[in-house]
């Protein structure tokens, strides 16, 4: 069995107890709201798009300790990124945390900070809690105007 | 099965629950502190429910032949059984439904729907389960009724003069948790209902929380519904029960079509059978009927009073224990609580710690618990809780609160 450090590790205790990125920006040219009515976390994402480049991404969250650490390493990840990299990164990561079959270092190099995530996999009910933010990042870029949720 | 007399012997009850034996996670011991949510089976009922598949079972109320009526029998048997535990003047006043949602639904849809009118009010409190709350809520919006809220203090408690305001000559409803799911408190449900009988409102209660803990009469409360489900009260899931007053069913058009309901059936028209069967379209959960049968032997076997005891001296040791770890906040302390214990743990979400328990072998519930209007009322997202049973201990108090260290321990200061 997994060691519930594997899940909780240092970075994820950190970066919601920290989170970085945090907070609603004065001005943002994307918005999207996401939330679990499984267990009531709610995030939202600002996004500011210049030349097909992220130039800035923030959050505000209440959520579990996964969900706001995966939202802030989010941010921290595709920051300064292209548009089309930063959705690369989130069917990469998606595919990792919900694929049945092993992950190996290639994932684990490519995911870069990310991969401290991937303990969710062996918690089912969880996953949900850390792609929320990714799928809320997806539907800011898309500027849906319906509420994203994990349902 | 423990006897009625002595002491509580915990340990032989628990030898009464395969499941308790469990270890989960490799080697933690299960800690069943769920139990709010679906209490576990004793053997006496897993067997009656074999037994049925094994050696009585056929259609109910129809064949001529030897396993029909065995199983129509056996059926009758638990309808019987359940009047006898709720108290009820008769047989035909007891319902089987899928549980207290279908009995909730029930209600809404055949008495509602047809009594209910444009401004007509419907009094619940803040602290329903949804599914005391929804039903409402559709029938209101096809009728024109309008819903109004009994709020609760800071404790968890109905705030009888606030609800007793709500009560006017438009009151056509009062319909009531017995015991709060997520707050564990013990509703005046006798108050409540003289109260709406004197402002000529029918009331129903829901007593899904109120029946494993303690004993129920209907007649006292003088309540017109009631409703429970079995698997609450350590019986099958898909099985629960609606009590009616007989002249209220009576006057009720049926809620469902089907076969089983029906007297007679032509293009024409049909007609619809006695109660309690108009309310019974289709095959029934025939063994989950009989399986609650078997439910409700063991817990009155064991007696209602000393499992209440037993519960609620779990309850103080709990709360005791939790007010010991300083981050705890206790959400509901009324001064009458069934077993819950609904907590925060200071700055942690509940889904953290619902996963930490979990992979210690602690059971408990984690999020809104169906009651997002009391999560709203004291400013939370969601609670961690834990809903003790009749064969939880005080080692089991222990484990959880160890388990909450650890969560502590991960976290950091």
């Amino acid at each position: 069995m997994m060691d519930l450090r594997e899940l909780y590790q240092d970075v994820i205790i950190d970066h919601n107890k920290n989170p970085r990125n945090f907070g609603r920006p004065e001005t943002c040219d994307h918005e999207a709201k996401g939330n679990n009515p499984l267990c009531g976390d709610k995030v939202t994402v600002y996004v500011t798009v210049v030349d097909n480049v992220i130039e800035n991404v923030q959050f505000e969250a209440r959520g579990c300790a996964i969900s706001v650490a995966s939202a802030s390493m989010m941010t921290e990840m595709i920051k300064g990124k292209p548009l089309a990299e930063a959705r690369a990164m989130f069917d990469d990561f998606r595919d990792v945390v919900t694929r049945k079959s092993d992950v190996g270092p290639d994932d684990l190099e490519r995911l870069d900070k990310l991969a401290a995530l991937i303990g969710v996999r062996e918690f089912p009910m969880r996953v949900k809690c850390a792609t929320l933010p990714w799928h809320t990042m997806s539907a800011a870029l898309d500027q849906s105007d319906d509420p994203v949720t994990t349902e | 099965m423990n006897s009625t007399n002595g002491a509580y012997d915990v340990e032989r009850i628990r030898a009464d629950f395969p499941i308790l034996a469990s270890t989960v996670y490799d080697d933690h011991k299960l800690v069943y502190l769920d139990n709010g949510a679906s209490a576990q089976k004793p053997k006496a009922v897993i067997e009656s429910i074999s037994h049925t598949y094994e050696a009585e079972y056929a259609n109910v109320h129809r064949g001529v032949h030897y396993m029909s009526q065995k199983a129509t029998e056996a059926m009758e048997g638990a309808r019987e059984k359940a009047r006898d535990f709720l108290g009820a003047a008769e047989e035909r006043e007891i319902i089987f439904v899928r549980g207290a949602t279908e009995g909730i639904n029930l209600v809404a849809s055949s008495w509602g729907g047809s009594l209910l009118g444009p401004g007509d009010e419907i009094v619940l409190t803040v602290m329903e389960h949804h599914s005391n709350i929804v039903p409402w809520q559709l029938i209101a919006e096809r009728t024109g009724a309008v819903i109004r809220v009994a709020p609760i203090d800071d404790t968890g408690d109905l705030i009888m003069d606030e609800f007793e305001k709500l009560l006017g000559p438009r009151t056509k409803m009062v319909a009531v948790t017995h015991v709060s799911n997520a707050l564990g408190t013990v509703v005046d449900v006798t108050a409540i209902i003289r109260m709406a009988h004197d402002h000529g409102a029918v009331t129903l209660i829901d007593g899904c929380q109120a029946v494993p803990h303690m004993a129920v009469d209907v007649q006292a409360l003088d309540a017109d519904f009631y409703v429970f489900s079995g698997h609450k009260l350590y019986g099958p899931s898909g099985i629960g029960v609606l009590y009616g007053k007989s002249d209220l069913l009576d006057a009720m058009p049926p809620y469902q079509g089907g076969g089983e309901m029906i007297n007679t059936v032509s293009f024409e028209g049909s007609t619809w059978a006695e109660l309690p069967f108009k309310f019974e379209a289709g095959t029934p959960h025939i063994a989950g009927a009989i399986g609650l049968d078997a439910a409700i032997d063991y817990v009155t076997g064991i007696g209602l009073e000393r499992i209440a005891a037993h519960e609620s001296e779990l309850l103080n040791y709990a709360t005791q224990r939790l007010r010991e770890i300083n981050s705890v906040r206790l959400i509901g302390t009324a001064p009458d609580k069934a077993a819950i214990v609904s907590f925060e743990l200071d700055g942690i979400h509940p889904h953290d710690v619902g996963t930490i328990l979990d992979r210690e072998g602690v059971a408990v519930r984690t999020g809104h618990h169906c009651a997002q209007p009391v999560m709203d009322r004291f400013d939370v997202a969601a609670t961690v809780r834990a809903s003790f049973g009749l064969y939880n201990t005080r080692d089991e108090v222990d484990a959880l609160v160890a388990s909450l260290r650890r969560v502590q321990e991960i976290f950091g200061p």
